[in-house]
């Protein structure tokens, strides 16, 4: 019975958790790592970029609410999706349009595409705060929990209660679905073998006929839609907020390179690493302990890391690969 | 064909004249820097001419990009990273007949025909392939797009004698389908054996000119350029 | 080679008009505030500018560094806290030593069982957890300690009540000891990795010292910081002063800040004179031809037998040895170090605007930029919100929108900042001094 709760507390604070946050970073980082693969920068402006279409999305969403549309157990956001995945597509295809282009046909050093999404993240994050403050926004609603603690708790008589936000499982139902279709479209269909083939030798896809402005653009549309539903998934699984989706950037982007900057396979495996790390790391097992081995009684909370350091996780995960396995766990395009 | 890189920069070829006809091997063969590849991208549009013009089938397509050459059937097969390393052998072909709507089917068979060991390994990441194998997925994926002219760029470079002696009894098969074939070669003695009309260059000049036979034959050419 | 051309002085004169204009408009005590946090960005600028002007590296993390320069401060100048050091100051040194030792062992061993085959990693993730909780086990307790002891106004170890100014190398110090660690590990990657790597470890500094309240006070903040110039309230009480001032016709309340901040324009100045000096005479050394001769082409430099990696993590730490010294200024200057106001937006990316605006591979450039993004940096946010008032004027008061606008016009600069970057890095690449 012990050994039942102590799985269950630890399914409810660790793995539950860590997988709606691993699919996000997942989401996230495949689409830094789309950016990467075929037009060679790191994009800074990516969690900026996240935020704008957490934002559209919210704006639509409030406009639905005050309509009184709904999806009755299901969050009115995901109707309004589309909606900001068009609104964020159109802003990054313009700025690829006024910004990117140039240093494209210019063929400048990938660096100086890193300094110029810098520039693109100072404005889109200048947009979203001025659009929409830099204030905690709620957006969610619909049926708030699959299974609530206290249900669990009847239906099983265990001590210790399984929550699943519906907001967690949504996060993971709408993550698979993305990533089956990305990768229905990446390998099954002309258009993504194109970009695969762009991505994988630009000069030759070029000799093919392949157009790389169109391969360009297709890029930036699936990048605003992923950025697009990862924003506002993380919106509606935690909350919204300007500031952290710039702060996602680094866990997106250790994810990205945990997996190999430039592989989609690897984006989502380095998402799931980068998200169990912050999570078993800094979560407190003194009652997983307690059920498991009930002799010891731990003083502390049995964290290793105070919430706080989080950042450090996905940092120091970072530089382990960085030392041992630089190209990242499958095999990425980047030394 | 006069010409060279860039803007501004020096002329790399001078008065060149290269030509091939329908189902002919035309080699071009010189010494280091003599712009044989250069010649070739120039008849690709990959440099910038200042004189002279480039036809295909009579049409001048001097100022068409490489990718609107393609459309216009000439096909390119560089010297290094010429395949999708990343891809299967059979995604390599189709996107050599990216440019194409019609049905590719019949077309891959054929090439399938030519390469029988690309068909068993149509599945596998072309990167994963042997040297020689990866030279016929190159060639392959450029004839996909069913060419009038195919230009290879020294295909043989790096790949062992037995493999090089089967690629060129390849590239005499995809010859006689009526596919011209330019191609530029190190290995010049072997590849003037096969050629129809061979050219030899000279610091971007047209040095000598024959078929291929009579190049060998010419004590000339073989004292300076095929080693005695 | 002339260092500036006559076009280049003109623009520092124009910088320097522009404050003087709000000098004249506003206050001379708003100018002078601007000119020294001018000074103190354009020593940030400097620092950014010997790593990506002279070697091409991009540290994202100038936040950190600066951070820690302003931890420097704290360390050396405040006065020591003694109740905290008997309660667990020597046992948090202890644990900070066996930390230490247990990561020097899981190196040791590390580099020794090269042939151990599974051992070796074994052994070093062993030696890491154990040597883990034996540093968690002495930390935690002595921590609680330092903490509880009186925490409104200390509850930390304090410093070692040094003066202020011996604190600015310790600043510059500890952020050389903090590039030394990145620099080993993302040095010689693409430069996307040195980056990200840079960018976490700036987030992580500021999270040590959000938290880490035994030794920053955390976000409790740490005020008071002790000053290298008088104190406006004792050259008030000084009669002597009072009597000069009253004598050249001023107010002697404005004239004792005006003669503070002038203080500190003093030491700044000399500074980054020095700090100038020296940078220009490393630029057109062997050495800085060097650094530019292996930025230009680092393939052809390693194939000449240059040590690329080492110069770079060479010219990595000073860099941000310079960042961490403009911290330790900055936070003297604010007389206390607030941990929770570190963004990285104005303190990694607006730095690195004043750069390329500036000119990077220029230090006169990096200088320029860094007092004319920081003037207006300050400058655009009331000007934005005129704009806007301006816009809304027509609006009904009370308005939705038009609170809103208002309320927003301070985010206008971030947008600015942004778009100032874009146009230069566009249209003037090279930035308004360029690199000779």
């Amino acid at each position: 019975m012990d050994l039942l709760n102590a799985i269950v507390a630890f399914l409810n604070f660790v793995f539950v958790p860590g997988v709606a946050y691993g699919s996000q970073l997942a989401l996230g980082a495949l689409g830094v790592t789309l950016i990467y693969g075929i037009l060679r920068f790191s994009n800074f402006a990516h969690g900026d970029t996240m935020a704008f279409g957490a934002m559209a999305t919210i704006l639509m969403t409030w406009w639905l609410q005050s309509l009184g549309v709904s999806l009755g157990p299901l969050p009115t956001a995901l109707l309004a999706l589309p909606v900001g995945i068009a609104a964020t597509a159109l802003l990054v295809l313009a700025t690829d349009r006024m910004v990117y282009r140039f240093y494209r046909e210019q063929k400048a050093a990938p660096v100086i595409l890193v300094i110029v999404s810098m520039g693109v993240m100072f404005m889109m994050n200048g947009l979203v705060r001025f659009i929409i403050g830099v204030d905690d926004q709620r957006f969610a609603d619909g049926t708030r929990f699959i299974i609530s603690a206290r249900d669990f708790k009847e239906m099983t008589g265990l001590r210790e209660g399984l929550t699943i936000k519906s907001t967690a499982a949504l996060t993971v139902v709408v993550a698979i679905i993305v990533v089956i279709a990305l990768f229905w479209f990446l390998n099954k269909t002309r258009t993504g073998k194109s970009m695969r083939a762009f991505s994988d030798n630009e000069d030759l896809a070029l000799l093919s006929g392949i157009s790389p402005e169109r391969v360009v653009a297709i890029t930036w549309i699936i990048v605003a839609a992923l950025a697009t539903i990862a924003g506002t998934l993380y919106g509606l699984d935690k909350s919204f907020k300007p500031f952290t989706y710039f702060q996602l950037l680094l866990p997106i982007f250790a994810a990205a390179i945990v997996g190999g900057l430039g592989n989609p396979v690897g984006a989502i495996a380095g998402g799931f690493v980068v998200a169990f790390s912050e999570v078993t790391i800094t979560y407190a097992w003194k009652k997983v302990a307690g059920y498991v081995l009930p002799a010891w009684e731990p003083d502390g909370l049995v964290q290793l890391l105070s919430t706080d350091y989080k950042f450090a996780v996905s940092f120091a995960i970072l530089i382990v690969v960085l030392l041992f396995r630089p190209t990242g766990l499958f095999k990425g395009k980047a030394v | 064909m006069t010409g060279g890189y860039g803007r501004g920069g020096p002329d790399i070829l001078h008065d060149c004249t290269i030509s091939v006809n329908k189902g002919e091997i035309a080699v071009i063969v010189g010494p280091n820097g003599a712009g044989k590849s250069t010649g070739m991208k120039a008849v690709f549009g990959m440099l910038n001419l200042r004189e002279g013009s480039v036809r295909i089938a009579g049409e001048d397509i001097t100022h068409l990009t490489p990718q609107d050459r393609v459309a216009k059937g000439m096909a390119f097969v560089p010297q290094t990273s010429n395949i999708f390393t990343s891809m299967t052998v059979e995604e390599n072909l189709e996107m050599g007949a990216f440019l194409r709507r019609d049905d590719i089917r019949g077309t891959m068979e054929q090439v399938y025909g030519l390469f029988p060991i690309l068909k068993d390994k149509r599945r596998q990441a072309a990167g994963e392939l042997s040297g020689g194998q990866r030279q016929q997925v190159a060639v392959g994926r450029a004839l996909m797009t069913q060419p009038k002219v195919l230009m290879l760029d020294e295909p043989t470079a790096g790949v062992s004698p037995i493999v090089m002696d089967e690629l060129f009894d390849r590239i005499i098969e995809v010859a006689r389908t009526g596919i011209s074939i330019l191609m530029v070669e190190q290995n010049a003695r072997q590849a003037l054996e096969i050629a129809d009309k061979g050219y030899v260059l000279v610091q971007g000049r047209n040095a000598y000119t024959d078929t291929g036979e009579a190049l060998l034959a010419d004590p000339e050419v073989r004292r300076s350029f095929l080693g005695g | 080679m002339r260092a500036l051309s006559v076009r280049d002085v003109l623009l520092f004169l124009g910088v320097f008009g522009l404050i003087a204009i709000t000098g004249f408009t506003q206050s001379w005590n708003v100018a002078l505030g601007i000119l020294n946090m001018g000074l103190i960005s354009a020593i940030m600028a400097l620092g950014v500018n010997m790593q990506w002007g002279y070697a091409g590296l991009f540290n994202v993390g100038v936040m950190g560094f600066v951070a820690l320069g302003g931890l420097g401060a704290v360390i050396v100048s405040m006065p020591p806290v003694n109740e905290a050091w008997a309660a667990g100051g020597l046992r948090v040194l202890l644990a900070l030593a066996v930390g230490v030792a247990a990561i020097a062992a899981a190196i040791f061993a590390w580099n020794r069982l090269k042939n151990a085959g599974i051992v070796r990693p074994l052994a070093l993730i062993a030696i890491l957890i154990a040597g883990f909780f034996a540093f968690r086990g002495l930390f935690d307790p002595a921590v609680a300690a330092i903490e509880a002891v009186n925490p409104a106004t200390t509850g930390y170890l304090g410093g070692l009540g040094l003066p202020v100014l011996f604190s600015w190398p310790v600043g510059a110090a500890l952020a050389a000891g903090a590039a030394w660690i990145v620099g080993k590990t993302a040095l010689g990657l693409r430069s996307d990795y040195l980056a990200i790597a840079t960018l976490g470890i700036a987030e992580i500094i500021i999270a040590f010292l959000k938290n880490e309240d035994w030794l920053s006070r955390g976000v409790k903040n740490v005020i008071g910081v002790p000053r290298p110039v008088p104190y406006e309230i004792d050259l008030q009480n000084d009669p002597g002063f009072v009597e000069r001032m009253t004598g050249w016709g001023f107010d002697p309340v404005t004239a004792s800040a005006i003669a503070v901040k002038l203080g500190y324009t003093a030491l700044f100045l000399a500074i980054l004179v020095l700090l100038l000096w020296l940078a220009q005479s490393a630029l057109n050394s062997p050495w800085g031809r060097m650094m530019r001769a292996i930025r230009d082409n680092e393939v052809s430099a390693e194939a000449m037998g240059k040590d690329v990696k080492g110069r770079h993590l060479q010219i990595f730490i000073l860099g941000s040895a310079v960042c961490g010294l403009a911290g330790a200024m900055m936070t003297t200057l604010d007389g206390q170090l607030t941990p929770g106001t570190y963004q990285p937006l104005r303190f990694t990316f607006l730095i690195w605007v004043m750069v390329i605006v500036g000119g990077s591979g220029n230090n006169f450039g990096a200088v320029l930029g860094g007092f004319l993004i920081w003037y207006l940096w300050i400058m655009v946010e009331p000007l934005g919100l005129t704009i806007i008032e301006f816009v809304t004027s027509g609006m009904a008061d009370g308005s939705w929108l038009k609170d809103h606008l208002l309320a927003s016009a301070a985010h206008m600069r971030l947008f600015t900042m942004g778009l100032i970057l874009l146009l230069v890095l566009r249209f003037s690449p090279r930035g308004l001094i360029p690199e000779r």
